[in-house]
């Protein structure tokens, strides 16, 4: 990576006359950038407060730190979207590296929202019962104590916990923030990891059941580091092909608007079969995120052995992101190729969804029952997105604003139907969940209905949406199937249904437990926002319609 | 800008339900006075949709429109015609009976936290279907439209999923596990309908640019809008199916009997007397104006379809041991004329269809809900525990009695002048398939008569010796039934002068014109 990162400046310089007068200082766009620099600030600040502040006031400390960091973030975001960034001084900022338009101000409100709701979720510490008289959130008292050992039993009684999560969140979030807006393939592979090494280890710091942790979060780790792995590959293949990891460059070399070979990769450059196997490899890497079949399988293990709160943000923020830097890798790198892209992505989009609904099926365990279903919904997603247009664009923004305050809700309600043993994940365990707390089940029915995608929910608008711009980008047949796999998925998340309000309760069944107002509000943000987008969805339609265009 | 009448009228129920799930648990019947009320006040609201229409006024009358999601080209416009104005006074109509009649039926028994409060949701639920329906008989935008028909299943499903009858023959566990089956068979049924629709109505989003009915219908008939024939069929099949599913028509009908079966009689009574009227209502008003060739080229299968449920349904509930199966099957065979007379595309048939479903929707309630009250009484669904109930029960039976007639389509009784013009209207024009379409009306003879026979005359069965006759409040739900039956079936110019302007200018869409005026004169 950076031996041709180093090797594309020294060329450059070496071709210039004077080879010291004419490096010019990087132009840095501070201001267009705030979002980015912020969150990262906040997460520096938070690691020195793990060093050096009382552990007694980190927890405080660390929330505060990361609440104020997230809100800056996003009023920094609307303030760059208020100032016409978004649409007509949309242009390319940080020496070609970010691109500051439309998509990646909509995205990275949507994540810095998401991580806010995520951050409420991580500071829960009301839903565990209290371990020697203190308050514990969902994350191992100590990471790197062994499960089961003394050093475990000693920090659990000393009443510690991991408040290191807090910085890791904002990491993730800061990567995210990068991930969708980067246009050179080098920033994109940075922010990946950027985002993907903190989740890693969020996987693994369950409180409860960590063994089960640890494994998803190895999982996670190989199979993320394969497809980490896969994505630099088709980088340098891409860079042989154009000589370049700037998109525009690459563009216009897929176009063929470039000709003048460099000399360095005369022999590579403009070959076809770098540029394909290249592209493909990237792609599958953005496919593994978004986890697409069939690169879906590590998505049930994680999201069912993650601490449910990182799940949840993890579910939601990841899949704007990696979808994010997806349509732009098409839409800005790629249109050139989309007659060979375009076939495949069909084909993935259908076995993603159909794979996702029908798995869902046999599931019994909500967490892995979710996961499928954020399958089949990446495949719902891809659909807009073969819609090579403007509408597709649009609408695959808007679905994945609708769909990760979804998430981000389901999963926190998860969190609060609570046995001896924790979560009580299994589904048998929420039978009857209607009779004994109808108001949790009844939210939980309108976050079902709204991954279904029943009218007057945001699910539907969003469903809509992208089957709209699908069949107007003549994909009628993908439409077709679309909706034959709505119907089963529609059938899972009824069954879950049917388990809440038509089964008699256990006597041994789950409690809900009283959230602090931090979930509640999780909880309660995601309900207005599915409803308010299913019901009057105009306004953010036209944001989303707004921010449909990419700069290059 | 003009009260919205329309909107109220459709808002005014569903802020009832939020109300009723908002009484606390305690108030129980706070909660049952309060959507009785709301539904008697929903009824004045549609009875003055019925004064200010004017019949011989423009096709859509007390329109509104407003722009809502602009970007998928949604507005949110209602407007009614006659057949529109009969089923929403159709609705309101029934919906305070039906409270009426669930009064008791969703009393809490014991399980449960303190906040659990069936009750409340059980007339909330009623109120929300109410809303919803009379919303999709207002809408005049597509989106509109599919959004209410695809919303009003979550409510449905609760009702019949969620309540059922107290007594069953093998105990709570099982009747619960029925229940949830018939429910979940019922929202899979009309789901993958509505998701079938869902695809056409993007389809149809496509190729028109518009929801707008009006717009649409339009520029079909000045062709502006040219659809390939291929994708006009494709249209038409996936707006068909869904209606199809939800009104129902055979082979798509297996939903009806296990959500009638498992549901309280008044739960059955809205689904089919007032839910699935839906289905045909949007027959004509959807697939005839928008798809009008596509239509006439699916007409013979669609009027072999409806024969088959005619004589299908019927048959089926001559051999029934249930109750209310029988009166599911009944109402399968009697969608069958109601579907034949829209697809007949005579005046006569789709006035008569029209009307059906007016007064089948009255004649379903009142046997129906009877058939109830019976049910409840003796805590058994099956027509062999019954016997001789007219020597206990009186009134019951004769109440009962007058509802079977009119099911049968009795002259005198309302049913008889629908099922009249709809065999003439399909006669004129298919004149074998009107022959058979008759052997409905025999087959209802026989299978209402036997229930009759089976259950309320013969000796006195030793459970049903000691049964209560018909309490005040359940008299006050079936008498007003029964004189509007005998009142339109002797009179039924109240509604067919509503309903024909609409059908003419429905027929004009599809382009076509009754085959022997004479019959016009006759009628």
């Amino acid at each position: 990576m950076s031996a041709s990162a180093v090797h594309s400046l020294w060329t450059t310089a070496a071709t210039a006359a004077d080879p010291i007068a004419k490096i010019d200082a990087p132009k840095i766009e501070y201001g267009q950038l705030s979002p980015t620099l912020i969150v990262v600030c906040a997460a520096i600040i938070g690691v020195l407060i793990e060093a050096f502040v009382p552990r007694k006031s980190r927890y405080l400390a660390q929330v505060f730190l990361s609440a104020v960091a997230l809100c800056a973030a996003f009023a920094a975001v609307v303030a760059l979207a208020a100032d016409g960034y978004g649409t007509t001084k949309a242009h390319i900022a940080a020496m070609g590296a970010i691109a500051v338009d439309g998509p990646s101000l909509f995205l990275q409100g949507t994540i810095l929202l998401a991580g806010l709701v995520g951050l409420f979720t991580f500071a829960e510490r009301r839903l565990d019962p209290e371990a020697h008289g203190n308050r514990v959130d969902s994350f191992a008292a100590q990471a790197a104590s062994v499960p089961g050992s003394d050093s475990e039993k000693a920090a659990v009684k000393a009443g510690f916990t991991t408040t290191e999560v807090f910085p890791l969140l904002l990491f993730a979030v800061a990567g995210m923030l990068v991930f969708p807006s980067a246009n050179d393939l080098l920033t994109l592979f940075v922010a990946l990891e950027v985002f993907s090494l903190p989740l890693y280890l969020l996987c693994a710091l369950a409180r409860r059941k960590r063994l089960m942790s640890q494994e998803a979060a190895v999982k996670y780790f190989l199979l993320g580091a394969f497809a980490s792995a896969f994505t630099l590959f088709g980088i340098a293949l891409l860079y042989g092909y154009a000589g370049s990891v700037s998109y525009a460059r690459i563009a216009q070399v897929v176009d063929g608007t470039v000709t003048n070979v460099d000399p360095a990769l005369a022999d590579t450059m403009g070959n076809d079969a770098l540029l394909l196997v290249g592209g493909a490899m990237i792609v599958m890497g953005l496919l593994f995120k978004v986890s697409a079949v069939p690169f879906h399988m590590w998505t049930p293990d994680v999201y069912q052995g993650a601490p449910t709160p990182v799940t949840g943000f993890m579910a939601a923020a990841t899949k704007v992101a990696a979808f994010g830097a997806l349509l732009r890798l098409l839409y800005v790198v790629l249109p050139g190729l989309r007659w060979d892209w375009r076939p495949v992505m069909w084909a993935v989009a259908i076995v993603t969804m159909l794979g996702g609904a029908i798995v869902a099926i046999t599931q019994t365990d909500i967490k892995r029952l979710l996961a499928y279903s954020s399958i089949a919904h990446a495949g719902f997603i891809l659909a807009g997105v073969i819609a090579t247009s403007k509408d597709g664009v649009s609408s695959v923004l808007f679905y994945l604003a609708a769909y990760s305050f979804v998430t981000l809700g389901a999963f926190a309600v998860v969190t609060l139907v609570r046995d001896a043993g924790g979560e009580a994940t299994h589904l048998s365990k929420w039978a009857g969940l209607g009779r004994r707390s109808p108001l949790v089940a009844a939210v939980f029915a309108v976050f079902l209905l709204a991954f279904a995608g029943i009218p007057l929910t945001s699910g539907f608008a969003g469903k809509f949406a992208v089957f709209k711009a699908a069949a107007e980008g003549g994909a009628a047949p993908l439409v077709v199937i679309g909706v034959i796999s709505s119907a089963v998925a529609a059938f899972f998340y009824i069954r879950v249904i049917v388990l809440m309000f038509f089964s008699e309760p256990r006597p041994e069944g789950p409690t809900v437990a009283v959230p602090s107002p931090l979930t509640m509000t999780a909880i309660g943000l995601g309900v207005v926002v599915t409803l308010v987008l299913g019901v009057a969805p105009q306004y953010f339609l036209d944001l989303a319609n707004q921010a449909g265009v990419f700069v290059r | 800008m003009s009260f919205p009448l329309l909107t109220a009228t459709a808002v005014l129920p569903a802020i009832g339900a939020i109300a009723t799930a908002a009484v606390p648990a305690a108030q129980r019947t706070a909660a049952k006075w309060l959507a009785l009320l709301v539904s008697l006040a929903t009824l004045a609201l549609a009875i003055t949709i019925l004064v200010r229409f004017d019949p011989d006024g423009g096709r859509y009358q007390l329109t509104e429109s407003h722009s809502w999601i602009a970007d998928f080209g949604v507005r949110y416009e209602l407007g009614v015609d006659g057949i529109a104005v009969a089923l929403i006074a159709l609705t309101a109509l029934l919906m305070p009976f039906i409270i009426l009649a669930g009064w008791h039926d969703a009393d809490p028994l014991e399980t449960g936290s303190r906040r659990w409060r069936p009750t409340q949701g059980f007339f909330a639920l009623i109120l929300a279907v109410e809303a919803m329906v009379i919303i999709s008989f207002e809408a005049t935008d597509v989106f509109l439209f599919y959004i209410f028909f695809e919303a009003m299943l979550i409510p449905m499903y609760f009702l019949i999923g969620g309540f059922g009858d107290r007594a069953h023959e093998h105990g709570e566990e099982a009747a619960s596990t029925q229940r949830s089956y018939a429910a979940v068979k019922f929202l899979l049924y009309n789901l993958i309908g509505g998701l079938i629709m869902l695809a056409a109505v993007i389809g149809l989003y496509v190729v028109a640019g518009n929801f707008s009915l009006q717009e649409i219908a339009q520029a079909r008939a000045n062709g502006s809008l040219h659809m390939a024939t291929s994708t006009e069929r494709w249209l038409f099949l996936g707006f068909f199916f869904a209606f199809a599913v939800k009104a129902p028509l055979w082979p798509l009908h297996t939903w009806l009997p296990n959500a009638m079966q498992e549901s309280t009689a008044p739960v059955a009574v809205l689904i089919t007397a007032v839910v699935d009227k839906v289905g045909t209502f949007a027959m004509l008003r959807f697939c005839l104006q928008l798809f009008p060739e596509a239509s006439k080229w699916a007409t013979p299968v669609i009027l072999v379809l409806a024969l088959i449920s005619i004589v299908y349904g019927a048959l089926l509930a001559v051999g029934q041991r249930d109750i209310k199966r029988l009166v599911a099957y009944a109402s399968i065979s009697h969608f069958g004329f109601i579907i034949l007379g829209i697809f007949a595309m005579t005046s006569q048939g789709q006035s008569g269809a029209t009307l059906y479903m007016v007064n089948h929707g009255i004649s379903t309630a009142a046997l129906m809900l009877v058939a109830g009250f019976l049910i409840s009484r003796r805590g058994s669904r099956l027509i062999a525990d019954y016997g001789g109930v007219q020597k206990v029960a009186p009134v019951l039976a004769g109440t009962f009695l007058i509802g079977g007639l009119a099911t049968l389509s009795l002259p005198g009784l309302a049913p008889f002048v629908s099922e009249f013009l709809v065999l003439v209207g399909t006669f004129t024009r298919y004149p074998a398939v009107g022959i058979i379409a008759t052997f409905g009306i025999v087959l209802a003879a026989l299978y209402t008569l036997v229930l009759y026979q089976r259950t309320m005359t013969g000796p006195v069965k030793q459970e049903v010796s000691a049964m209560p006759d018909l309490r005040v409040r359940e008299l006050v739900v079936v008498a007003p039934l029964i004189v509007l039956l005998i009142f339109l079936g002797v009179y039924p110019k109240p509604v067919t002068d509503i309903v024909n302007p609409a059908v003419k200018s429905t027929l004009s869409d599809v382009h076509k014109k009754d085959p022997k005026p004479s019959v016009e004169a006759a009628k």
